[in-house]
């Protein structure tokens, strides 16, 4: 079982759940299982092809998957993944 | 509504100032009542944005999980992120508006060098678009706290 912490701004698609624990072997399937229990977080996790969004970051642990093998990277046994929405913004439209 | 007490007001000038020409940024923390935001503190963080910082902001990851982590600590709820827009209006930019979270209070201050300060607060609707949500600033509600 993985543990999987809900960042505050998505806290309203899960009940107010701030953790959870689930059963997978990867992020992805991670991912999948948390968009099928939760149908209104699954446009906050996916984009329109499926993909994680481009902004929000998932750790595991203390590492960003990216460092690992992205959407595979796998959940060992008490794993903390972590979603965590990328904060940025701009003055100007670029 | 969102109410700010005096000294997240003040802290959140004194980034802009400091950051200035840069854009400064940080998290707002405080308590939701049915009708109004009370935002209680703040927590400066680094604009870790690689490039021009005159015209953008990031926080890394590990800042965010830092906020998460004081306001669980504090016993407070994490409501918003703060920006500034150096020489510009307090208006979200199309940039901003992508990159926007649901909840989260998106408050802005516009610093220009010339003296002029202005600061809004946005939050995204359902269609993903930003609508102004109210700002006051009073210290006589915390007198009862």
């Amino acid at each position: 079982m993985a543990t999987v912490i809900i960042p505050t701004p998505l806290r309203k698609f899960t009940g107010n759940t701030a953790s959870l624990e689930i059963s997978a072997e990867t992020v992805e399937e991670a991912v999948g299982k948390l968009s099928t229990d939760f149908p209104d977080l699954k446009k906050q996790l996916l984009d329109e092809n499926g993909q994680i969004r481009k902004f929000l970051n998932i750790f595991v642990g203390e590492e960003d998957i990216r460092d690992l093998a992205n959407e595979k990277t796998s959940l060992p046994n008490n794993a903390v993944l972590s979603i965590i929405p990328a904060i940025a913004g701009g003055s100007i439209d670029r | 509504m969102l109410t700010l007490k005096p000294s997240a007001y003040e802290g959140i000038v004194q980034d802009a100032g400091n950051a200035f020409p840069d854009e400064c940024c940080g998290f707002l923390f405080g308590r939701e009542e049915p009708d109004v935001r009370i935002i209680t503190e703040i927590l400066v963080v680094v604009n870790a944005k690689e490039g021009d910082k005159r015209r953008r902001f990031e926080i890394s990851a590990r800042d965010y999980l830092r906020a998460e982590k004081y306001a669980l600590e504090q016993n407070l709820q994490l409501l918003g992120v703060y920006h500034s827009h150096p020489n510009h209006p307090a208006i979200p930019s199309e940039h901003d508006r992508v990159a926007a979270q649901p909840f989260f209070s998106y408050v802005i201050i516009s610093y220009f060098e010339e003296g002029n300060r202005e600061l809004l607060s946005w939050r995204l609707n359902e269609e993903h678009q930003f609508e102004a949500e109210d700002v006051q600033f009073s210290s006589t509600i915390y007198q009862v706290h």
